[in-house]
């Protein structure tokens, strides 16, 4: 047993506890302290094992201080001090505790080194997010809660048995890097993935992060992908598998982002599209590669978080999601449509904001490695961002038609946390040298060549060419996309009703047979033994009489003989 | 002629006004191709504009690839209410 620091994410944890007994200030101090209070406590941590206590036959090690884990142990505490505030007046305390609480486990997992602890922080992390939705206290957030539960919870089992069967091989329970080259390791690899929102275990994120509060979802974006990121840097770094698992997620986040009409969906979707690109710079694995998921992954949690503070702060004050239903809102709302637009720019890496020097490497890292397929895809899928976050979501929600709303911009807590992450967007991108800085491997990476900017403007701006050119066929429609989910909340329903509704009817046909052999035999039954049968009747005397004779004369008979 | 009732940026006027500025603008970004040495990773992407064509086609590609999946996909948003 050995501890030299105090546990950052537990710390968080155990805090989530105080939200809900405190009020007023001190509730306040807790919300706004406790993640600057765990931010000091991520750097205390010294490089290696930093608390370490016996488990069963194995040494635990709780807490690891290490590069990768925390530039993502950073983010998460800045998301959840900007989340903590953007909730501080609006949201229900079980959402701010149940936040905590998440974003706890979340770093804990980022600072866990070995499986157990990161498999139980794991599931900690699904427990808090579920309780998030809860928190919504809509019938529909109860739904969406419980099938996005179940999908956790599966993806945890998944992950568990590949945990059992990894510590049984390899007699270690470190998490250290792997290769997926066995029935444990591939199980680990799943487990993971489904937390990534990778293909076919995608559609939980579009389906459950829009039913959360305006603030819910902005926590939810944060963390369970991002953890999922990291413990994929972590241990399947350079599995080539990756490549395609990313890149097919960035273009399906565009693709169904561009036919969705829930503005909080839309951006819901381009998670898995941000994810598609880090998953790619894993699956690429050199040096470039990791520094640039790594660092997309820490400027995307803020733009993320800021798109969807944006799009919550339009849903707080007019109570509408749709993109049919909204429009026009730049003129009552300035503050909410700048800060929007910032995030916007930021997650379309235009130059001067945080995506510009982050998604870049990535890019850049399949060019040096000549993978050519993979390089042509990463800059369609740029340009496709800009399609489908950049410009269509600020586009329908804050300008396109006139809805006639005139809604003001939200509260001061709710505006502030909107100007700090606007702030960072481009705060990073102006000044990327200490993000750099934390970057697991040394950059050599300048982002700002005129060569550069003048070919991502080029990219961007003719994409935004491509959308007013097709704004016809962008047309927002009262629809839904059919995703993946169809298969267990259309199909799976028809199925289990179709298979009520065979049983019971072959339930019916061997009640009514068994019904028609019993009325066979009851009739019989009453024929005999029934009022006037055979066995009921009353016999005379005399009839008596003979028999009584009959059976002393066979008596006699028997015993004579 | 000026409504007071509209905000300028709804204006025709203004509109027409930012199509005008915003072609402009992305024909100068194409022609910055003039001034640059390309650098190219795999030898399409060293042609004039590449970035520009390309990321217009990809785009436009994009939408139609999700307009044509919309066909088979879109379904009214009460779909899943019961």
């Amino acid at each position: 047993m050995m501890i030299d620091v105090l546990p950052p994410g537990v710390v968080l944890i155990l805090g989530a506890l105080l939200v809900p007994i405190t009020s007023g200030v001190a509730r306040t101090i807790i919300i706004m302290g406790l993640p600057l209070f765990v931010l000091v406590l991520i750097w205390q941590v010294p490089d290696g094992a930093a608390i370490t206590a016996p488990f069963l036959d194995y040494q635990l090690t709780i807490v690891r201080g290490e590069a990768v884990g925390r530039v993502f142990a950073t983010v998460f505490a800045i998301m959840s001090l900007a989340g903590g505030i953007f909730a501080l007046r609006q949201a229900r305390v079980l959402e701010i505790a149940a936040a905590f609480l998440y974003a706890g486990s979340a770093i804990g997992v980022a600072m866990a080194g070995d499986l157990i602890t990161v498999f139980v922080f794991w599931e900690t992390m699904a427990i808090g997010s579920t309780l998030i939705i809860w928190a919504a206290g809509t019938e529909a957030a109860y739904k969406a809660s419980m099938r996005y539960a179940i999908m956790h919870l599966f993806g945890g089992v998944v992950l568990m048995i590949g945990v059992i069967g990894y510590v049984m091989t390899t007699g270690s329970v470190d998490f250290v890097h792997m290769a997926p080259n066995g029935f444990a390791t591939w199980m680990i690899l799943i487990g993971f993935l489904i937390n990534a929102g990778a293909p076919p275990f995608s559609a939980w994120l579009p389906d459950a992060y829009p039913e959360a509060s305006p603030s819910g979802a902005v926590f939810l974006s944060a963390f369970t992908t991002k953890t999922a990121v990291y413990v994929l840097i972590q241990g399947f770094a350079g599995t080539e598998f990756l490549i395609y698992v990313g890149l097919y997620m960035a273009c399906y986040g565009i693709i169904y982002a561009l036919l969705e009409n829930d503005m909080r969906r839309i951006l819901a979707y381009s998670i898995i599209n941000q994810v598609g690109f880090m998953v790619t710079g894993i699956g690429i694995g050199t040096e470039m590669a990791l520094n640039g998921a790594v660092a997309h992954a820490f400027t995307h949690i803020i733009y993320k978080a800021l798109l969807l503070m944006s799009a919550g702060s339009v849903l707080y004050m007019t109570g509408k999601r749709k993109c049919t239903d909204l429009g026009g809102l730049y003129q009552s709302m300035p503050l909410t449509c700048i800060t929007g637009i910032i995030g916007a720019l930021a997650i379309s890496s235009f130059p001067l904001t945080s995506g510009f020097i982050s998604k870049s490497m990535v890019s850049q890292a399949a060019a040096d490695e000549n993978l050519m397929f993979a390089w042509f895809m990463l800059m369609a899928a740029s340009a496709g961002v800009f399609l489908h976050a950049g410009i269509k979501f600020p586009w329908f929600v804050f300008f396109q038609k006139d809805s006639g709303l005139r809604p003001a911009d939200p509260p001061a807590n709710m505006r502030f946390s909107l100007i700090l992450f606007a702030f960072l967007c481009i705060a990073l991108g102006v000044y990327p040298a200490p993000l750099y800085a934390i970057l697991p491997f040394e950059v050599d990476y300048v982002p700002y060549t005129v060569e550069h900017v003048v070919k991502t403007l080029q990219l961007l701006l003719f994409s935004g060419l491509a959308f007013f050119v097709m704004l016809p066929a962008m047309k927002r429609t009262l629809t839904i996309t059919l995703d993946v989910d169809w298969f267990y909340r259309k199909l799976g329903t028809k199925l289990a009703i179709r298979l009520v509704n065979n049983c019971s009817q072959a339930r019916n046909v061997v009640e009514n047979i068994a019904r028609q052999r019993l009325d066979v035999l009851l009739m019989k039954v009453s024929r005999n033994y029934g009022p006037g049968g055979f066995m009921a009747r009353s016999p005379t005397a005399s009839g008596m009489m003979v028999w009584v004779l009959v059976l002393l004369a066979v008596y006699l008979v028997v015993y004579f003989l | 002629m000026i409504n007071p009732g509209v905000h300028w940026l709804q204006r025709p006027e203004t509109i027409r006004k930012l199509w005008r500025w915003g072609i402009g603008v992305l024909a100068v970004t194409a022609m910055l191709d003039l001034f640059l040495t390309p650098h190219p990773y795999f030898m399409v992407d060293g042609t004039f504009g590449f970035y520009a064509w390309y990321g217009l086609l990809t785009c436009i590609a994009m939408i139609i690839v999700a307009k044509v999946l919309g066909i088979f996909l879109k379904q009214g948003d009460d779909y899943y209410d019961d």
